[in-house]
């Protein structure tokens, strides 16, 4: 490079750092979460939005609602409530890394000299601090309706784990789909499409008091396995009081995030590739 | 067109390509695409929409794969070593690249440590890169507030952090006023004297007049014409001398005065009432012409000396298809 006195002309030995993934995802996670804070609208939107359904529930609908097994439905509807968060953050996931693609930042970021995970760890980084951040917001929130854990620290940090271990699985989904599906119809399509996959689970009722069929389904639901060991580790109703679901909740609530994770991380890894093309 | 075998030269092009193929499918993009662009040099690629021009911007800055040929930045194989060239190239995409939430400064910051450098160093380096492209006043306020001209200038600020081998400009001034475009040629004067080499798109001849010392036509996925600008108006002829005859009528008579004149055949577009010939040196027929015009009694409304524009050029070499070249419909990808 020639030598020049003009400021546009980067020093030759600017750069002094070696590229490392977890720099560059810390650093795109960084800018990640500010955007979050200068729009902060989605994130206060969706958090109004579960605060709306558990009053809703919890409120209207919970008093004609009995659990098999008895209990409290206040104490029943919150874990299943923190569960279902969790599966709307992939709205939000979705729709940022979709955004991005549009933008013009994704080009920007993949024409860097930086690793190609980066800007996947990146992302999965900042929604699972912002999906923490909501989780707690809607603890303290149940706290306020009379919700109550009633176990140890341990297990009470076993449920958060598991409950943010959900949200981390269902990352690679909303990349995947954020990558591939970039029209302004896709994030529409998921948001209506999270509503059966959420209610067809125990997240607002129990499973037992469901047609047997139907009741099947929402067992094999994986929100309804995060939910149910929640309930559990929490020490609050779970609504089931035989089955499958009731006896392995928490061996549910950790394979079947390990099993989306396994499907839909290699396959957001392909999308992201595929941008290539 | 074979793919050919790069013997590295001594002084090797900052872009070197030969041959380059895409397809989309059933769609060609590049058809033999071939394009060498000389250290320190402003170099403009032109064509229409549709012609391959941001294909060809995406695959040699590794966006997009190459199906076939070879490209070469800097002397490394785009195609074999995409992470060394992309420590080696700045990219400002036809869609603002900047994150519209954060501030001019935490952009640069930002992409100054991505590409690899600590946070002190990143910092110095955005105030200065800041304060050369005349943002220092807007350093701190969101990036969703700029006009367009602030927006591509901060575009090609955060792809100079690290000095490229080469910069690609993929129609930087495209839907920007014409203040935003002549801050936009600015900047792109001043990153070239920094002895940047650039490679520019654009569909807007002017603009390649303007900035880049060659250019390369492009029309159907390859280049169909490369040269100083110059030179390329020079092929389609010389100067031209058009005279717009006052009074409709005598319009024949006046073409055979200004043929007598220049000792050229003139042509006539009765539309305008205009006579147009094409004359070797047009300043020394100039003077003939009015004197016989004058002798004649033949008054014009307008007589004008001009020399081809790149549009001219442009048009002549893509034939019809270059009707749509100044239609700012984003070319196709």
């Amino acid at each position: 490079m020639t030598t020049t006195s003009s400021p546009i002309a980067a020093p030759a030995d600017l750069r002094d750092r070696r590229p490392n993934a977890l720099r560059e995802g810390l650093l795109i996670a960084g800018r990640d979460a500010l955007h979050q804070v200068r729009e902060p609208w989605g994130i206060v939107f969706g958090l109004a939005f579960n605060i709306m359904l558990i009053l809703m529930f919890g409120f209207l609908f919970g008093g004609a609602i009995e659990l098999p097994g008895g209990g409290d439905y206040i104490a029943f509807l919150l874990p299943g409530m923190f569960a279902l968060a969790m599966l709307f953050g992939l709205e939000s996931t979705m729709t940022a890394m979709s955004d991005d693609a549009k933008r013009g930042i994704t080009d920007r970021f993949r024409s860097l000299p930086i690793t190609s995970a980066s800007v996947a760890l990146g992302r999965a980084i900042a929604d699972l601090g912002s999906s923490a951040l909501s989780l707690g917001v809607l603890m303290i929130g149940g706290l306020l309706i009379g919700w109550r854990p009633t176990t140890g620290p341990a297990e009470i940090a076993l449920a958060v784990v598991l409950l943010l271990w959900l949200r981390f699985a269902l990352l690679w989904l909303g990349i995947f789909l954020g990558l591939s599906f970039r029209g302004p119809g896709a994030t529409t399509a998921v948001q209506v499409l999270v509503w059966p996959i959420g209610f067809l689970s125990t997240v607002f009722v129990s499973a037992e008091t469901m047609p047997s069929w139907l009741g099947a389904i929402a067992a094999w639901n994986p929100i309804s396995a995060t939910a149910t060991a929640a309930r559990e580790l929490f020490g609050n109703p779970t609504g089931a009081t035989s089955g499958w679901l009731a006896e392995n909740a928490v061996v549910a609530a950790s394979v079947w995030p390990l099993v989306i994770t396994a499907v839909f991380l290699p396959l957001a890894a392909v999308a992201y590739r595929r941008l290539r093309r | 067109m074979t793919p050919t075998t790069n013997p590295q030269p001594s002084s090797r092009p900052a872009l070197h390509a030969a041959g380059l193929r895409k397809h989309y499918g059933r769609a060609t993009a590049l058809d033999g695409f071939d394009l060498e662009v000389e250290r320190g040099t402003v170099h403009g690629l032109l064509g229409p929409n549709g012609a391959g021009k941001t294909t060809a911007v995406r695959a040699l800055t590794t966006l997009t794969t190459i199906d076939g040929g070879t490209a070469m930045i800097d002397g490394i194989d785009v195609r074999r070593h995409p992470a060394a060239v992309r420590e080696r190239i700045g990219l400002v995409g036809q869609f603002h690249a900047v994150d519209e939430a954060l501030t001019a400064r935490q952009n640069l910051v930002l992409f100054a440590r991505l590409s690899g450098i600590s946070k002190a160093r990143a910092r110095a380096r955005a105030s200065g890169l800041l304060d050369a492209f005349e943002l220092t006043d807007a350093a701190d306020r969101a990036v969703a507030g700029f006009s367009g001209g602030m927006r591509r200038r901060l575009d090609i600020a955060a792809s100079l952090v690290l000095t490229p081998a080469i910069l690609f400009l993929d129609e930087p001034t495209t839907g920007l006023d014409p203040r935003g475009r002549a801050t936009v040629w600015q900047a792109v004067r001043e990153t070239a004297a920094a002895g940047t080499t650039v490679l520019l798109t654009t569909q807007y001849l002017d603009e390649a007049d303007q900035l880049a010392s060659r250019v390369s036509v492009m029309d159907h996925g390859r280049v169909i014409a490369e040269g100083r600008p110059d030179d390329l108006k020079r092929r389609l002829g010389g100067d031209r001398v058009e005279a717009v005859v006052a009074d409709g009528t005598r319009i024949s008579e006046a073409v055979d005065v200004i043929g007598r004149a220049t000792g050229a055949a003139a042509s006539v577009d009765p539309d305008t009432r205009t006579v147009t010939v094409e004359v070797a040196d047009g300043a020394r027929t100039l003077a003939p012409i009015v004197r016989e015009l004058d002798a004649a009694g033949l008054a014009v409304d307008d007589l004008a000396l001009r020399r081809p524009t790149l549009d001219e050029v442009f048009l002549h070499l893509t034939g019809g298809t270059a009707g749509t070249a100044l239609d700012p419909v984003q070319e196709a990808r």
